[in-house]
C-alpha cells in the first residue's frame, strides 16, 4: 500500500493509481466497522471536521457526517443558509474564520468549479472536496470504484458506460479520471448538447445512442438530470429526454447478464432511470450509499494525518 | 513494514530457535491447563507478529489435544493513543476475527509486552466488537517498563532490559530465522 | 534646456532607421539626429535601443468611478514605467465615457495628473447599452480618438452599422471587442479539453469569429475604419488577413498574454488568468504570432485591466475578467525578439507607429521636427517581475515572479523624462 502524505483531496486528478488502491483497501476495514453493533472507533478522537456545504446536499453531507462520527471526530455542519455567505461575507473570510477555530479537516461543497482549489491555497487545514461545480466529486468516484470492485473483484479491463449530462457533471468527470487510471474502458453517452468539447481527450469513447453505450458494458452509471437545466436548451423537454436517453428494461435487452446499474442519486424515477431498473436485480444504487460512508471514513482517516 | 535497521546497531540473539519453540510450547500447555473448555476459546493475534505467534500456539494446541482453536487478526491502528502524533500514516490492515465475539473466551496474543498501551488498544478494539466473556493475554517476551496496569496471563520469558535497548522477535513467517534479538540503540 | 540621448541604437521603423546615433531634444521636439551631439543634459544610451515612444491603445484607467482600481494618474505612471509614452483608455468608467463632458473630464484630468499622453476612447452607444448612439460628435470634438463599447459589444448589427457610418463622419475608427454574448453565455474560459477537464463553462472561438466576420462585413458596407481589439484565435486572424486582402479598412491588435499563455495554464484556477477574450489553444497562439509577423495584426495592446484583489481572490467563476499589463507588456513581447521570431524593428513598429496609425496619431516617429516621444529599452536586462513594486494601483498579474529579459529604462514624453529605471542610470550632465 502506498500513501504519499497529502494535505488536500481536491480531485481524482491528483491521485495515483496506487493511492486510489490504498484508499479502497483502507475503506474495507471501515466497512467492517460500519457493520458492527458499535459502529465507532476512536481513531480521530479530538479531530475537528467541518462540513461546509454551500450548495444543498443531503446524501453527501450525511455520509461525511456519519463517517466523521464513526471515527470519533467532532463534526459540525455549516450550510449556505447558516453561513455568513448570504450576509455578504466572502468565501475566503468564511473559510478563514472556520479555520481559526482550529479545524483540522474542512469538507467543502460549492457550486463553482475550482472553489476547493481556491480554499486549499488559502487554508492550512486539509480540504476535502465534496463537489465543486461541474469539476470534480472525488469521494463519489472513489465510492463508485469501491462498489464496482466489491462486486466484480477488479476494475481493470471493465467497460463502464456513463450516461447523461456529462458536460455539467462532476460525478462524470471524477469517474472518467478514476476509471481510466484504474484501467477501465469508459464510454460516455447523451445528447450532443451534454457532451463537453474535447471529452475524448480524456480517453473515453463518445456515443449518442444509449443502446450502443449499454451493449457489452459491465457497468452503467446513470447521471441525474437536473430539472433546472430544462430552460437552457440542452434538451427540449424532460419527456423527450426520458424517451431517448432514459434507462429502461427494453434498453437493457442487449446488455450483459451480470451488468451493474449505478446512480449517484438522488434519482429522478422515470426520467433518467425507470423505477423497475433502479430497484431491479442489477442495481447497486443502495450499496453505493452504504459504501460511501466507509470510503469517506478512509478519506478522513488518511487525510487527518496531514492536518498536524 | 519493517523499519530500516541502523547500520551500527549491536545485536545479540538472547533466545534461539529451539528455546523459542520451547517457550511457545510452554505457552500452549499453560493455556490448555487454564482453559478447560477449548470450544469457547479464540486466539486473537495483534498484527503482525502477534498473529504469527497466535498461529504457532494454535498449532501446538492442535498437536497436544487434536482441537483446532480459531485464530483471528486484530489491527489496533484505529485504537492507538499515539495515532495522530506519528509521523508516518500507518496503513490499515483488515481485522478478521472468525465468528462472533459474544461470550467467547478471547486470548490476545502478542510477541512483546512493553508499555501495555498496545494491549489497552486491543482490549478496546475487542470490546467494541462485542461483549466477550473473558479477555486474557499471552506474550512471548515481557520486557518490563509498563505504563499501564496490565499484566499477561501467560508469559514465555521475562527479559528486563535497559532503556537504550530494544527487543525484537523474529519469525520464519517473515523470512527470518526464529529467535529473540536484543538490540543496543546507539 | 536641451537634452541629448547619446550613443543609443536608434530604431525607427517609420523612417527605416536602425543605427547608433545621438538624438537632441529641445522644447519638446527632436531637433537634431546625428553624431557627437551635446546638450545641457545627457542620457547615456550606449547598449540601449532608442525607439519612438511606445503606445498602448487598449487600457482601462478606471477613472472616473473606480478609482480604487486605478486612476488616470496611477495608470499613466504604470504606462511610463512600461515604456509607454501614450495610452488610449476605454470608456467603461462610471459614468461611461459617452458624452463630451466625460471625455472632457478625462482630457483635463490627464493634463493635470498624467505622465503620458492619454487618448480617450468614447462609447459607441449611450451607456454602452447597445441601444442608441452616443453623442459621438461631441466626444470627437473634446478629444476622443476612437469609439468602442469594448467589453459590452454591440449585439444589434443595425446599431453597429449606424455607429460605423456616424463615426466615419467624424473620422474616428470603431474598435470592436468581438464577442457574441449569447454564444459566449456564462463562459469563463476557452471552450476545449481544458475547460472540460476543469468543469468550467467555455467560450467557444466561434463567439469571437462570428463577430469578426460580421464587423468586417459592416466595415465593407459602411466604409468605416474597423479595428478589431485583442484578437484571440486562429479563425479571427484568418478572417482579418482575408479581409485585408480584399482591401477592407480593418486593423487588429493582440495582447502580450494571448501571445504568451494558453488555456493549459488555467489548470491552477488562477483567477489572474481569467481574461476576456480567454486564453486559447497553442494552435491559436501560434496563429496570433504568425498574424503579428505577417502584418495581419497591426499592433500590440495590453488590455490593461486593473482590479482590486478582492475581485480576484474568489471563486474562478465569480472573479472579474482581466489582468494588468502596462508594466509587463514590453518585456513579454521582447521574448519573441529573443526567440528570433520578430526583429527589433518589427516589434517596435507593432508597439509604436502601428498603433499610432490605427488611432491616426500623427508624427509618431524619430525625425527632426517631430514631437519628442522616445523610449529607451535595455534589451538584455534580466529581472524578476515584482508586482508589489508596480506603479499601477492593482496587482492582478499572472506574471508575478516571472524572470524576463529586457525592459524600458527611460521614457521621454514631449521632451520630458517621465520615467527612469532606478537600476539603470542613464542621465548625466552634458
Amino acid at each position: 500500500m502506498a500513501w504519499g502524505k497529502r494535505k488536500d483531496l481536491l480531485g481524482i486528478e491528483d491521485l495515483s493509481r496506487e493511492e486510489i488502491e490504498t484508499i479502497l483497501d483502507t475503506a474495507e476495514s471501515f466497512k467492517d466497522v460500519s457493520r458492527r453493533q458499535i459502529k465507532k472507533v476512536p481513531a480521530l478522537r479530538g479531530v475537528t471536521v467541518v462540513n461546509l456545504f454551500l450548495e444543498p446536499s443531503t446524501r453527501t453531507r450525511t455520509s461525511f457526517e456519519l463517517a466523521g462520527k464513526r471515527l470519533s471526530a467532532d463534526v459540525i455542519n455549516i450550510s449556505a443558509s447558516g453561513s455568513s455567505i448570504i450576509k455578504g461575507e466572502s468565501l475566503k473570510d468564511t473559510a478563514c474564520n472556520i479555520e481559526a477555530m482550529n479545524t483540522d479537516i474542512l469538507v467543502f461543497r460549492h457550486s463553482k468549479a475550482g472553489a476547493a482549489h481556491f480554499l486549499s491555497k488559502v487554508l492550512k487545514c486539509s480540504v476535502v472536496n465534496a463537489g465543486d461545480g461541474a469539476h470534480e466529486h472525488p469521494t463519489q468516484a472513489l465510492l463508485d470504484l469501491y462498489s464496482i470492485r466489491e462486486k466484480t473483484k477488479r476494475i481493470e479491463g471493465l467497460t463502464v458506460a456513463i450516461i447523461g449530462d456529462i458536460a455539467h457533471s462532476r460525478v462524470a468527470r471524477s469517474n472518467i479520471l478514476a476509471l481510466r487510471k484504474m484501467g477501465a474502458h469508459v464510454r460516455v453517452a447523451g445528447p450532443a448538447t451534454m457532451i463537453p468539447a474535447g471529452v475524448e481527450k480524456l480517453g473515453v469513447d463518445v456515443t449518442y445512442k444509449i443502446e450502443e453505450a449499454v451493449e457489452g458494458a459491465d457497468v452503467v452509471m446513470m447521471l441525474r438530470i437536473q430539472q433546472e437545466r430544462q430552460g437552457k436548451n440542452l434538451f427540449p423537454s424532460i419527456r423527450e429526454y426520458s424517451r431517448f436517453f432514459g434507462l429502461n428494461r427494453a434498453r437493457l435487452k442487449g446488455a450483459k447478464k451480470d451488468i451493474l446499474i449505478m446512480h449517484p442519486g438522488p434519482i429522478n424515477r422515470g426520467v433518467e432511470i425507470a423505477p423497475d431498473v433502479a430497484d431491479g436485480p442489477y442495481s447497486i444504487i443502495l450499496d453505493q450509499v452504504t459504501n460511501g460512508v466507509a470510503v469517506r471514513m478512509a478519506i478522513l482517516f488518511l487525510y487527518s494525518g496531514a492536518a498536524l | 513494514m519493517p523499519k530500516k535497521e541502523k547500520p551500527n546497531t549491536r545485536e545479540v540473539r538472547i533466545i534461539d530457535r529451539e528455546k523459542m519453540n520451547a517457550l511457545i510450547n510452554q505457552l500452549a500447555e499453560r493455556i490448555l491447563e487454564k482453559n478447560q473448555d477449548l470450544s469457547e476459546v479464540t486466539l486473537v493475534g495483534i498484527r503482525s507478529r502477534g498473529t504469527h505467534l497466535a498461529r504457532r500456539i494454535a498449532e501446538k494446541i492442535f498437536e497436544k489435544c487434536g482441537n483446532r482453536v480459531p485464530v483471528g487478526i486484530l489491527d489496533i491502528t484505529l485504537y492507538r493513543d499515539d495515532l495522530r502524533s506519528r509521523i508516518d500514516q500507518p496503513m490499515l490492515v483488515r481485522t478478521e476475527i472468525p465468528g462472533p465475539i459474544e461470550d467467547r473466551n478471547i486470548i490476545l496474543v502478542d510477541d512483546v509486552l512493553f508499555t501495555g498501551r498496545t494491549i489497552r488498544a486491543a482490549m478496546d478494539g475487542i470490546m467494541d466488537m462485542g461483549r466477550a466473556r473473558m479477555i486474557q493475554l499471552a506474550v512471548l517476551v515481557d520486557r518490563g517498563f509498563r505504563e499501564l496496569p496490565i499484566r499477561a496471563n501467560y508469559t514465555g520469558e521475562y527479559v528486563p532490559i535497559k532503556s537504550d535497548q530494544t527487543i525484537r522477535v523474529r519469525f520464519a513467517e517473515d523470512g527470518e530465522e526464529d529467535g529473540v534479538i536484543l538490540r543496543e540503540v546507539p | 534646456m536641451s537634452l541629448v540621448i547619446k550613443g543609443g541604437r536608434v530604431i525607427d521603423p517609420v523612417n527605416r532607421v536602425d543605427k547608433v546615433m545621438d538624438l537632441r531634444i529641445e522644447k519638446g521636439r527632436i531637433t537634431r539626429i546625428g553624431r557627437g551631439l551635446s546638450a545641457d543634459k545627457v542620457l547615456y544610451a550606449s547598449g540601449l535601443w532608442v525607439v519612438p515612444g511606445l503606445i498602448d491603445i487598449h487600457v482601462h484607467l478606471r477613472e472616473p468611478g473606480f478609482e480604487y482600481k486605478e486612476t488616470i494618474e496611477t495608470g499613466s505612471h504604470a504606462a511610463a514605467a512600461g515604456g509607454f509614452a501614450a495610452i488610449a483608455c476605454m470608456p467603461n468608467t462610471n459614468p461611461v465615457n459617452d458624452t463630451g463632458s466625460v471625455t472632457d473630464f478625462i482630457v483635463t484630468q490627464a493634463r493635470k495628473s498624467a505622465l503620458v499622453h492619454v487618448f480617450p476612447v468614447g462609447a459607441l452607444s449611450r451607456g454602452q447599452k447597445g441601444e442608441t448612439l452616443a453623442e459621438i460628435g461631441d466626444m470627437a470634438e473634446r478629444g476622443a480618438v476612437a469609439l468602442s463599447d469594448d467589453g459590452k459589444p454591440v449585439m444589434n448589427a443595425e446599431l453597429m452599422r449606424r455607429g460605423m457610418e456616424y463615426a466615419r463622419t467624424f473620422g474616428l475608427p470603431v474598435i470592436s471587442h468581438c464577442e457574441d454574448m449569447n454564444l459566449a453565455a456564462e463562459g469563463v474560459m476557452h471552450e476545449g479539453e481544458v475547460s472540460t477537464r476543469l468543469g468550467l463553462p467555455g467560450i467557444p472561438s466561434a463567439s469571437e469569429e462570428v463577430m469578426v466576420e460580421r464587423d468586417i462585413l459592416l466595415s465593407e458596407l459602411t466604409g468605416a475604419a474597423l479595428h478589431i481589439a485583442h484578437v484571440s484565435c486562429k479563425g479571427s486572424v484568418d478572417r482579418i488577413r482575408e479581409a485585408k486582402k480584399r482591401g477592407i479598412s480593418v486593423t487588429a491588435e493582440v495582447t502580450p498574454h494571448h501571445l504568451t499563455l494558453t488555456h493549459e495554464s488555467l489548470a491552477s484556477y488562477d483567477t489572474n488568468l481569467k481574461v476576456n477574450p480567454p486564453l486559447r489553444s497553442e494552435a491559436d497562439r501560434q496563429a496570433l504570432i504568425e498574424g503579428l509577423l505577417d502584418g495581419t495584426i497591426d499592433a500590440v495592446a495590453s488590455d490593461h485591466a486593473p482590479h482590486n484583489i478582492a475581485e480576484k481572490e474568489t471563486e474562478f467563476e465569480n472573479a472579474v475578467f482581466g489582468m494588468i499589463g502596462l508594466e509587463t507588456s514590453l518585456s513579454l513581447m521582447l521574448r519573441l525578439v529573443h526567440e528570433g521570431i520578430l526583429t527589433p524593428s518589427q516589434l517596435i513598429e507593432r508597439m509604436s507607429s502601428g498603433p499610432a496609425g490605427i488611432l491616426r496619431i500623427r508624427d509618431w516617429d524619430l525625425r527632426e521636427g517631430a514631437p519628442a516621444n522616445v523610449t529607451l529599452i535595455h534589451p538584455g536586462m534580466v529581472f524578476n517581475v515584482d508586482a508589489d513594486r508596480f506603479r499601477s494601483r492593482s496587482r492582478n498579474t499572472p506574471f508575478n515572479g516571472w524572470e524576463l529579459k529586457g525592459k524600458a529604462v527611460c521614457t521621454v514624453v514631449s521632451g520630458k523624462v517621465v520615467f527612469e529605471d532606478k537600476h539603470w542610470k542613464t542621465s548625466g550632465k552634458g
